[in-house]
């Protein structure tokens, strides 16, 4: 029987999960032309008291409901993370979906689900959890990159994140599958010693290999990042934001869960497998970022090089690898959220500009806006003073500490080459005369600003007193022993 | 409070208040920017005094603290005889480029004062940093309002120049990054400069031969595209000929000894077996250099570019000395830094003033301006003579003294260098033959005046400075030879063999050193 403790350790999930059927029911019994922005404002609240209720949970720790989740620090981190983008992807929604003429219950309703998934698959210790968790996630998310039905692109991005993503999740459950008949378990800390007995070693590196190979399409991760520039320049702008950031940082903490925890004994095997996919990343997401014109996909292009950087760390198969890659996850989260809330801002119905080239002279008709884009490409570049830096600066020692030194030297050249692309969205802010659509654009709303000073301040905060993360990471990236 | 930390902290708040003021009124702009600049000039005067009197060995308004725990970086800031002048040199300027962009600067004059002075806390920032860590965040801090400085108030190609600027800076530094987390990690977690020598010196930090390589090399790649080293010049030609006036100004008198200062402060004593391994090569580069940049200077028909290649030139002497491994050699390449710094900004202004004129950056464009403003010419003829290396006048001693260190160190570097001093007189006396002498078109008649108040204000302080440099220059002098032999005894720590080759003379520079 679960007791009280199992729920109080289930508690964000459970806010999320009745906020969420709440504004079902309430979309349902509102008339037709009142405005649903006030679904939007309760679903702001649940989300904050989501966040109250993983620190409540945190406080209340450990393992619940027989073993199947466990909340450590390692899953509060992220479930506060992938909650705060939840919370800044909603803010620069209702503008952009009264734009559209989409301003609905369900959209908020999706999220809060889509949350409610990630909320189980970082605090998961348990592969069915981790199944569950993750189509929970996917699904939601699924409907709402087709939030806008009757654009074709839409359309298209959905289909496209639906039929590999359920081919991704196929894998993922195959390897559970093989998993269980190898070692006779799911849950991760029994997988464990079952290794470390030496029970079922080649079937584990199969199970291993197609888990692998589930989440490298979740982090999209070369060479299986196919679908991520489609999906997010097709989807709605502050979407794309909330599926870049948020089931991404899930992906990746489960990722390193199941592979630190479960295969830990086997990581002669997949080792090197991470390392050489998080290079070939990191090549493919920078030099395909080089030459696009359109600032969503250039924005799928670096979060897919990004991808890369973090399997470096990874591949560092370290506590400080761990913690590196948690800093960094919230600090991507903020500078990706971030810059789609500009794009969120500026693309206008229809999404009619989403070109680098029509954010031309935005520097001079809109400073305020520009410098706070500014400041998230500054850190997507890794200028020091920025959140961007100090991940790619901590990813890199703990690759260097663990001897992984060209790694991490191809690695700093790649965020050379990075840079270009980045810079040219500042050259064409700043260094060309405006054009028409920064003439037209009107000044941004609250809500977005809000969003945008949320972004940009998380992204300084982090960048000058990193301490106060990382302290935490590195405390909660033990969970391995 | 620390007055190093006021002088490094008050461009920061003056560049936090400038981007606030109002967007419209760009007389506050400019008055503001102006103010604070001279505030900040006026106050880092008083670094001076500790070395005044008695020069001190060590550091001095060290400060040392916590800024974050893991991985331990610290606040360290300190300066010594090098770092003061270098740091005296960019207060100076920067109201100057304040000044001679009064009227230039026309469009986004707010934003303008505020990169200049967000520009001003990186550069002091990257002097005075005793943390690596430190020192490569403000060496990153100061890329960005350069950047901005280009790509907005530059000339016709200034997109293709900031970006080649930041991209060329960016590269070379990521590997410096690389190569200072290593360091971390083999220093036992710190990033301290101090303690990393101390080290070092007392063999708890040892390397092997092929890693303390590839770590010299990581550090002087980033350093040698600053300086920058032939054959990584190719970034300065275009940032020089594209940026506004006050960012040539700042970019070649200042930024540019970022990368002999990061040789001189990090390279030489951290790596000294791999610095000496390397010298002969590097050397020859800084010998091609200033032959190089001395003849390409020659034939350019814009002036800028001409400056701009005589910087690589002058540069090259500044390499020239410090992989000399002489006394002479490291102290005349310190001046030659502080005095390339006043005289090829002055320089630049000075083409800055022709070109707000005539709108022209080609020579012939020019001839005859010494008759229609003749104060002009003067300013012109002074400045250009210091950059020729006359006694008297600053880049003679600086440029003396690299050579006396070639000759002791190697006497066919010292002869094929000497051939670069030669060639400067050519392309110098050339260009202002050209532009001032002859006959004055009609057409220039019309545009050319001579020199007004504010441009004099400009030009004034920096001639004062060349001529003081050039006749007392025991001013400056014993702080800088104190830092500089502190630094020249660690590049011996491990190797005998220059001390062998060490003349006489210099036993007299020591011994004022130790009194």
């Amino acid at each position: 029987m679960p007791s009280g403790a199992d729920y109080v350790r289930l508690l964000p999930e459970l806010i999320l999960t009745v906020a969420g059927a709440i504004i079902m029911l309430l979309e349902a019994a509102m008339g037709n032309r009142r405005s649903r922005n006030g679904l939007g404002y309760f679903s702001l609240i649940a989300l904050a008291a989501a966040a109250v209720g993983s620190v409540i949970a945190f406080k209340n720790g450990g393992p619940a409901f027989g073993g199947l989740v466990i909340v450590d620090g390692y899953a509060t981190f992220f479930r506060i993370l992938v909650i705060g983008v939840g919370f800044l992807s909603v803010l620069q929604s209702f503008q952009y979906l009264q734009r559209e003429r989409a301003n609905t219950g369900e959209y908020y309703a999706l999220i809060l689900f889509s949350l409610v998934g990630q909320c189980v698959m970082v605090s998961a210790n348990e592969l069915i959890m981790v199944f569950i968790g993750l189509e929970i996630s996917s699904i939601a998310t699924y409907v709402l990159a087709d939030f806008l039905r009757d654009d074709k692109r839409n359309n298209e991005s959905s289909i496209k994140y639906f039929l590999l993503g359920s081919f991704a999740t196929a894998f993922l459950l195959y390897g559970i599958a093989w998993i269980y008949g190898a070692t006779g378990t799911t849950s991760l800390p029994g997988i464990r010693p079952a290794l470390e007995a030496g029970r079922g070693m080649n079937l584990a590196g199969v199970a291993a290999a197609l888990m692998f190979v589930g989440f490298a399409f979740k982090v999209s991760a070369v060479p299986f990042q196919i679908w991520a520039p489609d999906v997010y320049q097709g989807a709605p702008a502050p979407v794309s934001a909330f599926m870049s950031a948020g089931p991404k940082a899930a992906a990746f903490a489960v990722l390193v869960r199941v592979f630190i925890t479960a295969f830990d004994p086997i990581v002669a095997k997949w080792d090197p497998f991470v390392w050489s996919c998080a290079l070939l990343t990191m090549i493919v997401g920078n030099f395909a970022a080089l030459t696009q014109p359109n600032i969503k996909r250039m924005l799928a292009y670096s979060s897919i090089a990004h991808a890369g950087y973090i399997l470096v760390a990874v591949a560092a198969h370290s506590y400080i690898g761990i913690a590196a890659l948690m800093f960094y996850l919230a600090a991507y989260a903020f500078m990706q959220v971030g810059a789609f809330a500009v794009i969120s801002y500026f693309s206008r119905q229809g999404e009619r500009y989403v070109n680098v080239d029509d954010l031309a002279g935005l520097g001079w008709r809109q400073p305020m806006v520009a410098a706070l884009f500014t400041v998230l490409l500054l850190s997507f570049i890794g200028v020091p003073l920025t959140a961007g830096f100090f991940g790619k600066f901590y990813i890199f020692k703990a690759a260097l500490d663990a001897g992984l030194v060209w790694l991490a030297v191809l690695g700093l050249l790649n965020s050379a080459v990075a840079a270009y692309y980045y810079l040219r969205i500042l050259v064409v802010m700043y260094f060309r005369e405006p054009g028409e659509a920064s003439d037209s654009v009107a000044a941004p709303g609250v809500a977005i600003q809000i969003a945008l000073w949320g972004s940009v301040l998380g992204t300084l905060i982090l960048g000058i007193y990193p301490s106060l993360v990382l302290n935490f990471a590195t405390y909660s990236s033990q969970f391995g022993r | 409070m620390n007055l190093l930390t006021v002088v490094l902290a008050l461009p920061l708040l003056a560049f936090l208040v400038a981007i606030l003021l109002p967007k419209d009124i760009p007389g506050l702009s400019r008055l503001f920017a102006l103010g604070t600049s001279l505030i900040v000039f006026a106050v880092s005067l008083g670094l001076i005094a500790p070395f005044w009197f008695h020069t001190p060995h060590g550091w001095a308004f060290e400060t040392d603290l916590n800024w974050i725990d893991s991985p331990r970086i610290h606040y360290h800031v300190a300066i010594d005889g090098v770092s003061l002048w270098l740091i005296l040199l960019t207060t100076l300027l920067t109201p100057i480029c304040v000044l001679l962009s009064w009227r230039y600067i026309d469009k986004h004059v707010r934003e303008f004062y505020a990169f200049l002075l967000l520009l001003e806390f990186g550069l002091i920032g990257v002097f005075c940093s005793l943390d690596l860590f430190l020192f490569y965040v403000f060496w990153e801090v100061a890329l960005v309002p350069m950047y901005f400085l280009i790509g907005v108030w530059g000339y016709d190609r200034r997109i293709y120049a900031a970006v080649k600027f930041f991209l060329y800076t960016m590269a070379g530094s990521v590997l410096m990054l690389g190569a200072i987390i290593y360091l971390y990690n083999q220093a036992g977690g710190t990033f301290d400069y101090v303690e990393i020598l101390r080290q070092f010196q007392v063999g708890q930090l040892g390397l092997s031969s092929q890693a303390e390589l590839l770590l010299f090399l990581a550090f002087f790649i980033a350093f040698a595209i600053k300086v920058p080293l032939f054959p990584l010049h190719t970034w300065l030609p275009d940032a020089h000929v594209e940026a506004p006036t006050a960012g040539s100004v700042m970019l070649a008198s200042v930024m540019l000894k970022m990368g002999t200062y990061g040789l001189l402060r990090f390279c030489l004593p951290l790596f000294p077996a791999a610095a000496h391994e390397c010298s002969s090569w590097i050397v020859t580069l800084a010998i091609i250099g200033i032959i190089y940049g001395a003849l390409v200077a020659m034939v350019q028909p814009n002036m800028k570019k001409l400056v701009a290649y005589s910087s690589v030139s002058h540069l090259g002497f500044v390499v020239l000395g410090l992989f000399s491994f002489t006394q002479a050699g490291m102290d005349g390449a310190v001046y030659q830094m502080l005095n390339h710094g006043i005289s090829t900004g002055a320089l630049f202004l000075l083409v800055g003033f022709l070109n707000e004129r005539r709108h022209s950056l080609e020579i012939s464009a020019y001839g005859g301006v010494a008759a229609v403003a003749p104060g002009l010419a003067r300013a012109f003829m002074i400045t250009m003579l210091a950059s020729i290396g006359l006694p008297m006048l600053n880049n003679f001693v600086g440029e003396f003294l690299v050579l006396q260190g070639a000759a002791l160190a190697d006497f066919k570097w010292a002869v094929f260098a000497a051939i670069g001093v030669i060639l400067s007189a050519c392309y110098m006396l050339w260009l202002y033959q050209r532009v001032f002498f002859g006959r004055a078109s009609a057409d220039l008649q019309h545009h050319m005046y001579d020199l007004n108040l504010r441009e004099w204000a400009c030009i004034v302080p920096l001639i004062v400075m060349m001529v003081w440099m050039g006749c007392f220059t025991q001013s400056f002098m014993p702080s800088i030879t104190t830092s500089t032999a502190g630094i020249l005894e660690k590049t011996r720590t491990n190797l005998e063999i220059h001390v062998r080759r060490t003349p006489p003379a210099r036993s007299v520079l020591e011994a004022r050193v130790a009194r």
